[in-house]
């Protein structure tokens, strides 16, 4: 009767680790799943994101359409897209990219919104291009709030990713719809868990990024004589010199 | 500063005692538990299926007894079988619409079957204390196993067991639970032979995306229900079952104690007006005109000048 024991002797027993159904297949899959949602996610809303931050034109718009995407429910958009593309991986990838896209474009637009305005400016005086100040200012000063939209949207499609298999053999979810329809909630409580550890995996593999990441570019841009310094002999202004530090 | 600590210590032990209560309940309770199950003996609850036309029966069952002054719970899209006739048998729920042949296989897995007035009296028997059907309707919904128009022809497909005449790979479609039930693929593999290259997992019970799956030949044999209009609509054809895989389902009432002669008297009259004919007009009414269940089921009661 005790379904949280029930489950882990589920998630516990050799039996579910084999076949092409068994645990650590599912976990692959749902991984890889999640991997390619988004990134999908990131290549549509990054692009996007630095450009309504660094112009500060179309946010308005970017907020609106954000919003809206936010407020499609995942399962109604997939079986939207399943009824034009047809079963399989297709339209579960449309919904959970869909579903990515507004925590990464709010991350990479408010990301340089957050810098000091003065920070870009002195940039900008120094003699910097728009694409330099984007390239060596904004995007390292933005990178901890787009990773940490990336965090958001990475912990919501790993979780959401469960509905690929309402039209896929694929993906933890699997445990979720087989465990809920016939009755077998040990199987069912044990694909949450999976689900479950694979989010917090997820986000101690985030933590680390941030913390690799984010200090790096902050540096980088703070100390600006520094930057400077190094940012001369690769510009080709000084051959001489890059050639002595040889 | 002392209360201040105090003051955290309360705090801390009350969030510890919230997440044990919380725990607790996650491990030992059933989900599906709503923890009242009599507040007043006059209403009775009215459950069904995670199924459009089931549903729709439901409804029907619902105004009905309405009608005739009794007051109604609607319990509606429970689910499947698996998860709802445990709630039936412990009295959670009251009237529920059920199918003769599915609810004795359910019962029994061993069970004969055999014509619809056998599979009822078996259906009978089989039925636990404090559970009783009332009158079937002529109405029935089975099981089959379907394909495309196109599909039948290329391999000339008649019955189930002529699916060993397909050489291309076999792979079947549905809701999970269709992988584990006494008729599933395992059954085809077993009982006739046919090669079963994959199942396909598709959680909408036979809707529209089971459909264009078949229709798209993604996948190439799935359940459909009998009674369902997209048989028709959708050029398929439900492969003949002589050796009775699928038992005869007829709509039957599924009902507790607390039914009485009044409301089980009504029931026997909605089942009595209910034909096959009209459970397929009830479904395309739903599936095609998209209509609300409650619609259909006014509609329906109107038309048959039943209260």
């Amino acid at each position: 009767m005790n379904l949280f024991a029930d489950a882990l002797n589920w998630i516990l027993d050799p039996a579910n680790y084999v076949g092409p159904g068994g645990i650590p297949v599912r976990l692959v899959e749902h991984l890889g799943f999640t991997v390619v949602a988004v990134s999908l996610a990131a290549l549509i809303a990054v692009p996007f994101g630095f450009l309504i931050g660094h112009t500060g034109r179309g946010r308005g718009l970017a907020v609106a359409t954000s919003g809206g995407l936010r407020a499609i429910p995942t399962l109604g958009l997939l079986t939207l897209v399943a009824l034009w593309v047809g079963i399989g991986l297709g339209a579960p990838y449309v919904a959970l990219t869909i579903l990515a896209i507004p925590p990464i474009l709010a991350g990479a637009y408010t990301g340089f919104e957050a810098i000091d305005r003065t920070v870009i400016d002195s940039a900008r005086s120094v003699g910097m291009s728009e694409a330099q100040i984007m390239r060596t200012v904004e995007v390292p000063l933005g990178l901890p709030l787009l990773i940490a939209g990336i965090r958001s949207a990475t912990l919501q499609v790993v979780a959401t990713a469960t509905l690929a298999a309402y039209v896929a053999d694929f993906g933890l979810g699997r445990f979720l719809f087989a465990g809920l329809k016939t009755r077998d909630y040990a199987e069912m409580l044990g694909g949450s868990i999976l689900v479950i550890l694979l989010a917090v995996l997820l986000e101690g593999i985030f933590t680390g990024v941030q913390r690799l990441v984010v200090p790096k570019g902050v540096a980088a841009a703070r100390p600006s004589v520094d930057r400077g310094r190094s940012a001369r002999p690769a510009s080709g202004m000084d051959p001489a010199i890059t050639k002595g530090t040889h | 500063m002392f209360t201040a600590n105090k003051g955290r210590l309360a705090a801390v032990a009350a969030v510890a005692v919230g997440a044990v209560v919380a725990l607790a309940g996650c491990a030992s309770g059933d989900p599906l538990d709503s923890g009242n199950t009599d507040e007043g003996s006059a209403t009775l609850v009215i459950g069904s299926q995670d199924y459009y036309s089931n549903e729709i029966i439901a409804e029907i069952y619902a105004q009905a007894l309405e009608e005739n002054g009794f007051t109604v719970d609607r319990q509606f899209k429970i689910g499947q079988r698996e998860v709802y006739l445990p709630e039936i048998e412990s009295g959670s729920i009251d009237v529920f619409p059920e199918y003769t042949g599915s609810l004795l296989q359910a019962l029994n897995p061993d069970a004969a079957g055999g014509t619809a007035a056998e599979t009822y009296e078996q259906l009978r028997e089989q039925l636990p204390d404090g559970l009783n059907v009332l009158d079937m309707a002529e109405a029935t919904d089975q099981n089959s196993w379907t394909v495309t128009q196109a599909f039948a022809d290329t391999y000339s497909l008649t019955d189930i067991a002529s699916l060993t005449n397909v050489t291309e790979p076999i792979t079947v479609g549905g809701p999970s639970e269709l992988q584990t039930r006494p008729y599933g693929p395992t059954t085809l593999t077993e009982k006739y032979g046919i090669p079963i290259a994959g199942f396909t997992p598709i959680e909408d019970g036979g809707g529209p995306l089971t459909i264009k799956a078949l229709v798209d030949n993604d996948i190439q044999i799935t359940n459909v229900y009998t009674a369902s209009p997209n048989i028709k609509s959708d050029n398929l054809v439900a492969l003949d079952d002589p050796d009775g895989l699928f038992f005869a389902d007829n709509v039957v009432p599924l009902v507790s104690d607390k039914v009485d002669d009044k409301a089980g008297t009504v029931l026997n009259a909605v089942s009595a007006a209910l034909t096959a004919e009209d459970l397929v007009s009830l479904n395309s009414e739903s599936v095609n005109d998209e209509l609300s269940a409650e619609k259909i089921a006014t509609a329906w009661l109107k038309q048959a000048k039943l209260f």
